[in-house]
């Protein structure tokens, strides 16, 4: 087997059936090619599931457990990996309904998509502003009457909310969902494009991302400032991911078996690694040119730095590198949860964002301390796998009574991400 | 990013080392720190130095210190135990009681660093301070600034301190923990350090040390209360840790120096 089928998965044996996946009848388009239906790309479903268990993590204060999250050991961080499997999996299930229903029908079923993540992140508002709201009733200690000024909006609930509604007031850690909304709303776009020319379509992607952080292109928000992920830049890794999907992986098969390739992003893992080891040790910050630093810092998240990109690439390259499709491991019962976390994606993220709220709550209300925080953490990743587990049940239950609706429109989990 | 990181590793060697005693009352007159002020020296040094404030202290010349800050540099309605007049009385303590020192403070509440740098050129005319301790960073945090102009703003407002003659010490943020969900304060800390590091400016770390406060359980900082106690107990540890920061960034003998 060869990288490129361990990349794209075109000849898992007994899946494709008869026909590889270069012969669908599909003339419309030949620019483009789709891996076969069948078994899903665990791998996928495992690295989705991991990014939302790191996002999780992340967004609660710091602990020890923190130190397991990748940011800490380079540029990128699970929010590239999320994006990217988004990009994937969106790419792949609604560019095969492009190619086999038409563009009408694929656009109808993004927007459903997209309406479906809209309404999560109006949940998740809601959550928030019950907390905020009981903070601002119930807490009013003198030395943080400065602090409080945040629960102004409060005084005007009807433009806030109207604000939110319209994704421009966004509070703290509620960034991914509108920037996901974004990059589905403008699907369509891309994958007609793509189907044109997905090589075009590429290009396009990076001159957007270029001219964004020539002009400084940004979307603005309320009551100030911008979007903390720049839909203008971060689409790049979007259309990247679609561009892998519609066959871009095969493509670059000879690149990425190269052993070329494997020492750049092995050099540059490290390079990075080094970085950010002068970050907790500083004494080690004289090892370190200062042309090189003034010219790194800072490493820009809202705009995603072409440093975390391409940290990114390097850590996708050496994964499909040495992780195949095949590995056994996929199917062990030890990553079970995280994959299943992975199916789940728009649920699970949701879920993890309001158990970050309630850990918050939860350290403020009752207790601080170490052991709490890993029991938060702890449980908080329970909870993730067991509604993870249960909304696969229901999912099995339903495809039993209903499997004839379903199968024909494809796995729209698949197409999950928010 | 790099403060970020740093951060959260001293803060995890705290939390690991997290003890559980919880100092009784602090009594704000005496002398010798209350337990719950006890802090890592490494928050109360820094690399940076004060010249001027040493320079007035070695020729018996008075020490006029100036702060500027928000509504955090405050307590409502108990002025006298605020950071800033602790502050004056622990330096008075320590410094030769031949030596004048008089503590100003400048609350520009609700503004932002930019607009309150906007009003430093004539602020340094009328007081001519030795010294400006600038606490900013919240409002900034809670409107959401670019952190891009926030940066470009306190560049402008440290340089144009320095070119009035004082020497200047940057203050960040308050630990919040109620707020951590809502206000946004990383990006905001991380630049006021690279402001420091880039002006040679010593910057008074007050979001790490009521952090460590918290952490090590000296201080409840979600404590609900509206009383002022908690807030006047803080307010004298930050006063006293400010004096012994000023102090170690000015370099001073132990001659220069009554304890």
């Amino acid at each position: 087997m060869t990288i490129a089928d361990q990349v794209t998965g075109s000849t898992i044996a007994g899946t494709a059936g008869a026909k590889p996946a270069g012969t669908k009848p599909r003339a419309a388009a030949p620019a483009i090619t789709l891996p076969a239906i069948g078994e899903r790309e665990l791998r996928l479903d495992l690295f989705r599931g991991l990014a939302l268990w790191l996002i999780f993590i992340d967004h609660l204060p710091t602990s020890l457990l923190t130190w397991f999250t990748i940011r800490n050991y380079g540029f990128s961080d699970a929010t590239e990996i999320f994006i990217f499997i988004s990009g994937y999996t969106a790419a792949f299930v609604y560019g095969r309904a492009m190619l086999e229903s038409g563009a009408v029908i694929a656009t109808a079923r993004i927007l459903r998509r997209v309406w479906q993540i809209y309404v999560a992140h109006v949940f998740l508002f809601t959550i928030f502003l019950a907390e905020i709201s009981y903070v601002a009733t119930s807490f009013e200690n003198p030395l943080y009457t400065e602090e409080m000024g945040i629960m102004d909006f409060l005084k005007q609930p009807d433009v806030t909310i109207v604000q939110a509604l319209l994704l421009r007031f966004r509070p703290v850690n509620m960034d991914v969902l509108p920037l996901y909304i974004v990059l589905m709303l403008a699907l369509p776009l891309i994958l007609w494009s793509m189907k044109w020319k997905p090589d075009v379509t590429l290009g396009l992607s990076v001159v957007l991302y270029a001219v964004t952080w020539e002009y400084d292109l940004y979307f603005s928000a309320y009551p100030n400032g911008f979007w903390a992920f720049n839909p203008l830049a971060w689409q790049l890794l979007f259309v990247f991911g679609a561009w892998c999907a519609l066959g871009g992986a095969r493509r670059m098969s000879r690149i990425l078996a190269s052993p070329v390739t494997m020492w750049i992003s092995i050099a540059y893992l490290a390079a990075a690694f080094y970085v950010t080891l002068t970050w907790y040790v500083p004494q080690l910050g004289h090892f370190m040119p200062k042309r090189i630093e003034q010219w790194m810092y800072p490493i820009d998240k809202t705009d995603l730095d072409v440093l975390r990109f391409t940290h990114f690439l390097a850590l996708a390259a050496l994964t499909v590198r040495f992780l195949p499709r095949t590995w056994p491991g996929l199917k062990s019962p030890w990553l079970r949860p995280l994959i299943l976390c992975g199916q789940h994606s728009l649920e699970i993220f949701c879920l993890g964002v309001f158990l970050a709220f309630a850990g918050h709550f939860i350290l403020a209300e009752v207790s601080g301390g170490a052991a709490m925080h890993a029991l938060i953490s702890l449980s908080g990743i329970l909870i993730m796998w067991g509604v993870a587990w249960v909304i696969s049940w229901y999912k099995r239950v339903a495809d039993k009574s209903g499997a004839k609706t379903k199968n024909a429109v494809g796995n729209a989990d698949l197409a999950g991400g928010g | 990013m790099k403060a970020k990181v740093l951060l959260s590793l001293i803060l995890l060697c705290g939390g690991l080392a997290a003890a559980t005693a919880r100092a009784g009352d602090a009594a704000p007159a005496a002398s010798a720190a209350p337990p719950a002020c006890e802090l890592p020296s490494y928050l109360l040094t820094s690399e940076s130095q004060l010249p001027k404030v040493a320079d007035a202290i070695k020729s018996g010349k008075p020490l006029e210190i100036l702060v500027i800050g928000s509504r955090s540099t405050t307590i409502p309605s108990s002025e006298s135990s605020s950071y800033p007049a602790r502050m004056e009385t622990i330096l008075k303590e320590k410094l030769p009681a031949s030596e004048v020192v008089h503590v100003s403070v400048e609350i520009q509440s609700k503004k932002t660093a930019g607009e309150t740098a906007s009003t430093f050129i004539k602020l340094m005319e009328a007081k001519m301070p030795t010294l400006v301790i600038w606490q900013t960073g919240t409002v900034d945090a809670i409107r959401s600034i670019d952190p891009d102009d926030f940066r470009g703003a306190v560049t402008e407002g440290v340089t144009a301190l320095q070119k009035a003659g004082a020497d200047v010490v940057l203050m960040n943020l308050q630990y919040s923990p109620r707020t951590e969900t809502m206000i946004s304060a990383q990006p905001f800390l991380d630049n006021m350090r690279v402001v420091a590091q880039e002006h040679d400016v010593p910057l008074f770390d007050r979001f790490a040390i009521m952090r460590q406060w918290n952490d090590q359980g000296q201080f409840d900082l979600f404590n609900p209360s509206r009383g002022p106690e908690l807030a006047k107990q803080v307010h004298d540890c930050l006063g006293r840790a400010l004096a012994q920061f000023v102090i170690d960034a000015a370099h001073l003998e132990p001659a220069q120096q009554q304890n």
